[in-house]
């Protein structure tokens, strides 16, 4: 069963085919890396998917339904969660306002807990904004975390995570891994490695190949295009 | 003692204290305080758009206006009594607030600015070119027996203070009970990073769309109130003046805080009534300090005791 499927999505800017008629699907509960060089097209490609980036062609499909016309906020609200690569957190609220934003409640046993899970859960009442990066990339995670979707989407998670929090990472999203499906556009290969149920490669707005981490390893054009002759 | 126990305390302990005050100060200071509770729930409502939801409006007179003039044309010209009149003039800052929000939300920024502008602006020159009913630019004064509720007479000083103090706390509590709850906490979303909030799953747009209506129906309550306390309604309250005031008392009071719309209401009128004691240049003395402050508090009154003393102050 597919949670996610694009019919020949496209965004134009300009006379530049950012992601040029990708068609994608994507099954209930598997882990997804969307991987390629910089300006491939993947942010593009999943703003649209998320609403965020209106298409310019092409439809979004999940779980079943046609969600193509609907804003951005309806298709969140249909079970979508979305973390932005350049982080987007609210700098000069507390972590716990940031995180029951998230939820839509202020809960504070509910809160906590949804920080437990990236570690934060002892800095609360700080405010976002004077956290270290890396923890503040941790605090959107929880906050996309704590929205329990359907479909989680991870605009690179880990750029400036620690190793130890990388390591942190990798074991939240297995624990999600089965109820929530999961798109991580990542730019760590051991992350993808490690992580992906399997792999799609995006270049210059199209799809490159797709497959199992395997497959994509031996492949010899992505070699080329994309993870050099190792 | 929690955050929302505190907020409460605050609260209800301000209010306890003016009603107190309502008993103690000398009928000048009365009389004064009355019409400072007033401007101070227009300032309340400017601040729900201003200072929690980041919408800079320079147009909310004609929110105050049509309260005032719904309210008081009512009374005068068809002779309704005071609560029916309230309450029309509150429906017609609600509707003339969600017709100016549907069509105004549609710009940002300095476009918003000045779309709100440009409405208050016609809101203006109607009331002026209606003078026929509105009186124009002299206005009119509403008749003074008229101005009672249930036999309790409007103009005896002690009443007004209680009435004004009233609409004031009405206005305080609703605005304070809602930035606890989720919808306030959204429309502080929208303020800090709106793009966060969309992707959160929040309808930006009704929450803006809301907060206007509210915003500018306080307004209104306000304007109503002023109408029927004071027995007069003039053009001025609708001009771009009574629109830079409410920015102004939010600023100093400290925007995004429940009370310092009060605070800054209170020390704005204070100041010009001490420096005009001293010399006719008195608006010299008052933008002097108020340069000063918006220079060593930007955050405002209020906005410097959180950020200095009090970090839990709602
Ligand atoms: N708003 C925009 N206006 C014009 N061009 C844009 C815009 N956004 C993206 N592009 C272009 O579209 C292409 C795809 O950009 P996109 O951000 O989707 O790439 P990406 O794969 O996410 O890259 P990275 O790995 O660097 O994040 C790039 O050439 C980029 O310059
Ligand atoms: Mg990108």
């Amino acid at each position: 069963m597919m949670l996610l499927e694009t019919k020949g999505l496209t965004r134009i800017y300009g006379g530049l085919r950012a992601v040029d008629t990708v068609d994608y699907t994507l099954a209930k509960g598997e882990i997804h890396a969307l991987i390629g060089p910089n300006g491939a097209g993947k942010s593009t490609f999943v703003g649209m998917v998320s609403g965020r980036i209106p298409a310019s062609e092409g439809e979004v499909w999940f779980d079943g339904e046609n969600v193509t016309a609907l804003p951005a906020h309806a298709r969140i609200q249909r079970g979508m969660a979305y973390t932005f690569q350049i982080t987007a957190i609210y700098a000069r609220l507390s972590l716990f306002d940031n995180v029951a934003l998230a939820l839509g409640q202020r809960d504070k046993a509910k809160v906590r807990a949804a920080l437990d899970r990236v570690g934060l859960a002892n800095r609360m009442e700080q405010i976002a904004g004077d956290l270290a990066y890396g923890h503040q990339r941790l605090l959107e995670i929880a906050m996309g975390v704590a929205q329990t979707p359907r479909l989680l989407i991870l605009d690179e998670p880990t750029q400036g995570l620690a190793e130890s929090e990388i390591e942190e990472f990798n074991t939240l999203i297995r624990e999600l891994a089965g109820d929530t499906t999961i798109l991580l556009i990542e730019h760590n290969m051991s992350v993808v490695m490690a992580l992906a149920d399997e792999i799609t490669v995006l270049e210059t707005g199209k799809i490159l190949a797709r497959g199992t981490p395997a497959e994509i390893h031996a492949n010899a054009d992505v070699q080329n295009a994309y993870l050099g002759t190792g | 003692m929690s955050l929302d126990t505190r907020s409460v305390t605050l609260h209800l302990g301000l209010i306890a204290a003016l009603i107190v005050l309502g008993f103690v100060l000398p009928t000048y200071h009365q009389g004064n305080l009355a019409r400072i509770l007033v401007l101070a729930t227009y300032a309340v409502g400017y601040n729900v758009l201003f200072g929690y939801t980041g919408l800079l409006s320079l147009g909310h007179a004609m929110f105050f206006a049509a309260g005032m003039y719904g309210c008081g044309l009512a009374m005068h010209l068809g002779g309704v009594t005071v609560i029916p009149a309230l309450v029309i003039g509150l429906i017609c800052a609600a509707a003339l607030s969600a017709v100016v929000a549907l069509l105004a939300l549609r710009t940002i920024g300095v476009a918003f600015m000045i779309v709100t502008l440009m409405f208050a602006q016609s809101v203006y020159l109607t009331a002026l070119y209606l003078g026929e009913w509105t009186g124009g630019d002299e206005g009119f004064v509403i008749a003074q027996a008229s101005r009672q509720i249930a036999g309790y007479a409007l103009t005896d000083p002690l009443t007004r203070y209680y009435a004004a103090l009233s609409l004031f706390a009405i206005a305080l509590l609703i605005t304070a009970r809602m930035m606890q709850m989720s919808f306030g906490r959204v429309l502080i979303g929208v303020r800090e990073n709106e793009e966060r909030t969309r992707m959160l799953g929040y309808d930006v747009f009704r929450h803006k769309l809301a907060a206007v209506v509210i915003s500018g129906t306080i307004a209104g309550a306000a304007g109503a109130g002023y109408a029927v306390l004071f027995g007069y309604v003039g053009a001025t309250f609708a001009s771009v003046q009574y629109s830079i005031f409410p920015l102004l008392w939010v600023l100093l009071g400290g925007m995004g805080t429940t009370i310092g719309p009060l605070v800054g209401v209170a020390f704005m009128f204070y100041l010009i009534d001490y420096a005009s004691g001293i010399t006719n240049a008195y608006m010299l003395i008052a933008g002097a300090v108020l340069v000063l402050l918006t220079l060593f508090a930007r955050a405002g009154i209020v906005g410097e005791i959180r950020n200095r003393w009090a970090p839990w102050l709602p």
